[in-house]
């Protein structure tokens, strides 16, 4: 299998607008009837699609590759009966190398609109889980998925591709963890019921923190989040006095003045012993005075300090990302050696030449003995030793030649070149 | 054989300590793996030097210059490997490390001829007064470790300029709390030494209050220096930064006094 054909063919966030990849998307109800479909298309030997939010992409092995990638947008706009002509211009396609390298990047979340973020990974999973128990993949593509989300896995552990937060909640939930040390351990108090204040005590809860307090100008609203939040509510006067029992502070009042003054926050830790606080102030205009940040064992972020981090961070993600396409180029070297290694005909050939060699080196001892023997004597056997070699190779070759199509194949390679002492 | 083994073990320290410091740069665990074997290695090495000398001399290494550095930097090894063993604060040995081999390459240029003490009265209130001193002083420079890396960590977080150290480091309250316990158990003992120091001096010179101006002032300042720490932290609630800068202040100054003291 010199050649295995590998095709990509697909759309994503980069080469086409929303309102054209949610017509063409494969969805839930739809994906496993579009499988079986283009399973039977004689053209493509095996395939995967993977629809996603923010691309659709068909992986596929064919038997030509440019009438094959043909084949794949012909399939897709035919699906959800649109024009190719209309939609030519979005598509792209990738061969052989390219494909493989567009795969391992898409896996490692390189091709993902915000770099670095997990959740592409669990839908190429998914997708190809899929695809194999509809069983429309095949040895080729069985390895590139398997080898893909070995390589997504290695650039997130070796490079620092997802190392850093890229939203506000959770640059702040970092920085609580860079504050605290076991921030389900400390309490949170919740100043203002603004929806941004919300999300970020919703990710803290998620990181295990129990205690909540929640104040508002209302006590009402205060109730409500507070029952939401499975936290207790405080009287809004009160809740400067009670300072002190939170380790974070969120504030998102609509305030026009300061709320949360330096003195307030020095009694606070003061009361505290001088126990660190992380106060994250979310309004706008904000309702704690910048000078809080001055106070030592203080620490106070406000939307603009923690939308920097955030950019900050987006940035390093960039970085990372050259280094995790070193690592990937690598891994694409080494999945084509795979490939090529799959190549039974070189194996046959060098066992044909082995046995050749041997046949014409024991007849020419045998003939030299027998020097009574005519021309014709000797043409008969001749002839004899030649069929007898092929005929012991023929089923062996063909066989591996079949096998080499096979999951195991390489094994079989392997055995062959080893027992015959092809590699000496 | 005694030098080959503090030899090897100097050389050991030197490649732990780069080791360490390369870890901070570039995150392989294969590095941070290797610096800790090596720092073991080094340690076993610094142990066997240590005991062959004892033998020589027949008593601990407590009286010269050489045998104290030797002990010392031995001694911040073992801290350290119980503090990794107990916090796995996987950058402290980039701190820690470069600290131990610079003692130890210090102690490489001292004398190594042996002194013998053959008062035993004096000598059992020496080997205390050493021993007690020395475990306080590595236990100070664990703690002076931590202060750095606290003061770096604290420093970004304030300024919300989060560099590549940010992320690695673990948080102002792991950092803050090692520095708070190293530093209550350090210097009880510390002072302990310090009082048997006192008692040896009378021993010797059988005079409470003859000693040189000079050697002993710069001690009783390091030891109020930690003092202060010590009771503002339980007393006052102080921490963080300040108590930091104090673990900083106070292990310069033991360096300091090392020289005057000891030297």
């Amino acid at each position: 299998m010199a050649h295995p054909n590998l095709i990509l063919v697909g759309v994503n966030h980069k080469t086409t607008p929303v309102e054209i990849r949610e017509r063409l998307a494969f969805t839930k109800g739809k994906i496993e009837d579009s499988i079986e479909r283009l399973v039977s298309f004689p053209e493509i030997i095996e395939h995967t699609i993977l629809s996603t939010c923010n691309r659709v992409e068909i992986y596929a092995r064919a038997k030509n590759p440019d009438s094959g990638i043909e084949c794949i947008k012909k399939f897709i706009c035919d699906f959800h009966g649109l024009s190719v002509s209309e939609l030519e211009q979005h598509f792209y396609s990738f061969r052989d190398e390219e494909a493989v390298e567009h795969l391992f990047r898409v896996s490692s979340s390189l091709d993902s609109m915000v770099l670095g973020e997990a959740q592409i990974l669990g839908q190429v999973k998914d997708a190809y889980s899929l695809a194999r128990t509809l069983r429309s993949t095949g040895l080729v593509l069985n390895q590139l998925f398997e080898k893909a989300f070995k390589v997504a896995k290695k650039v997130r552990e070796e490079t620092g591709i997802a190392e850093r937060s890229v939203s506000i909640s959770s640059a702040a939930v970092e920085l609580a963890q860079k504050i605290f040390n076991d921030v389900e351990n400390h309490t949170v108090m919740l100043v203002g019921t603004g929806e941004m204040a919300e999300l970020a005590a919703k990710h803290l809860i998620s990181y295990g923190i129990k205690t909540i307090y929640v104040a508002s100008r209302t006590y009402e609203r205060a109730a409500k989040l507070a029952r939401t939040l499975n936290g207790s509510a405080l009287d809004f006067e009160a809740f400067k006095n009670e300072l002190y029992r939170a380790d974070i502070i969120i504030t998102s009042t609509a305030s026009p003045k300061f709320i949360i003054k330096k003195e307030m926050v020095e009694c606070a830790i003061h009361e505290r012993k001088n126990k660190p606080m992380f106060l994250i102030d979310i309004a706008v205009p904000r309702d704690i005075e910048p000078e809080v940040n001055d106070l030592e064992n203080v620490y106070l972020y406000d939307i603009d300090d923690l939308q920097v981090v955030v950019e900050a961070n987006m940035m390093e993600r960039e970085k990372e990302a050259t280094n995790a396409m070193t690592l990937i180029r690598q891994e694409v070297t080494k999945f084509n050696n795979w490939v090529g290694g799959l190549d039974a005909v070189p194996t046959i050939v060098e066992l044909r030449n082995r046995v050749e060699a041997v046949r014409k080196e024991e007849l020419d001892k045998t003939l030299k003995k027998m020097s009574h023997l005519s021309d014709a004597d000797r043409a008969a056997l001749h002839q004899m030793t030649i069929s007898m070699t092929k005929k012991i190779l023929h089923k062996p070759t063909t066989k591996l030649k079949q096998k080499t199509q096979s999951q195991e194949g390489h094994v079989y390679l392997k055995a062959i070149r080893h027992l015959f002492h092809l590699d000496d | 054989m005694e030098n080959i083994a503090f030899n090897i073990a100097l050389l050991s320290y030197l490649v732990a300590a780069l080791g360490y410091s390369l870890y901070l740069v570039y995150r392989k665990p294969s590095v941070n793996l290797i610096s800790a074997t090596t720092l073991g290695a080094g340690l076993l090495a610094n142990s066997v030097s240590i005991g062959l000398r004892s033998v020589e001399t027949g008593h601990g290494p407590y009286t010269t210059g050489f045998e104290i550095a030797s002990f010392f930097a031995w001694l911040i090894v073992v801290a350290f490997f119980l503090t990794e063993w107990k916090y796995k604060i996987k950058d402290l040995g980039a701190f820690v490390v470069p600290v131990v081999f610079l003692i130890l390459f210090y102690s490489a240029f001292q004398s190594r001829e042996l002194a013998l003490i053959d008062d035993s009265g004096a000598m059992f209130w020496l080997t205390l007064h050493r021993t007690l001193s020395i475990l306080g002083y590595a236990a100070f420079a664990i703690a002076f470790a931590a202060a750095i890396m606290y003061l770096i960590q604290e420093n970004q977080v304030k300024s919300k300029k989060l560099g590549i150290m940010y992320f690695r480091m673990p948080s102002l309250e792991v950092l803050d709390d090692l520095n708070y316990k190293v530093i209550t158990t350090g210097f009880p003992v510390f002072t302990l030494g310090f009082m048997t120091g006192v008692i040896w001096n009378m021993k010797m010179d059988e005079t409470l209050f003859s000693w040189d101006l000079l050697r002993t002032w710069p001690l009783i300042v390091v030891w109020l220096i930690y003092c202060v720490v010590f009771f503002g932290r339980i007393l006052m609630g102080w921490r963080g930064k300040r108590t930091a800068q104090g673990a900083i202040l106070g292990f310069v100054s033991i360096i300091f006094t090392y020289f005057l003291h000891v030297v």
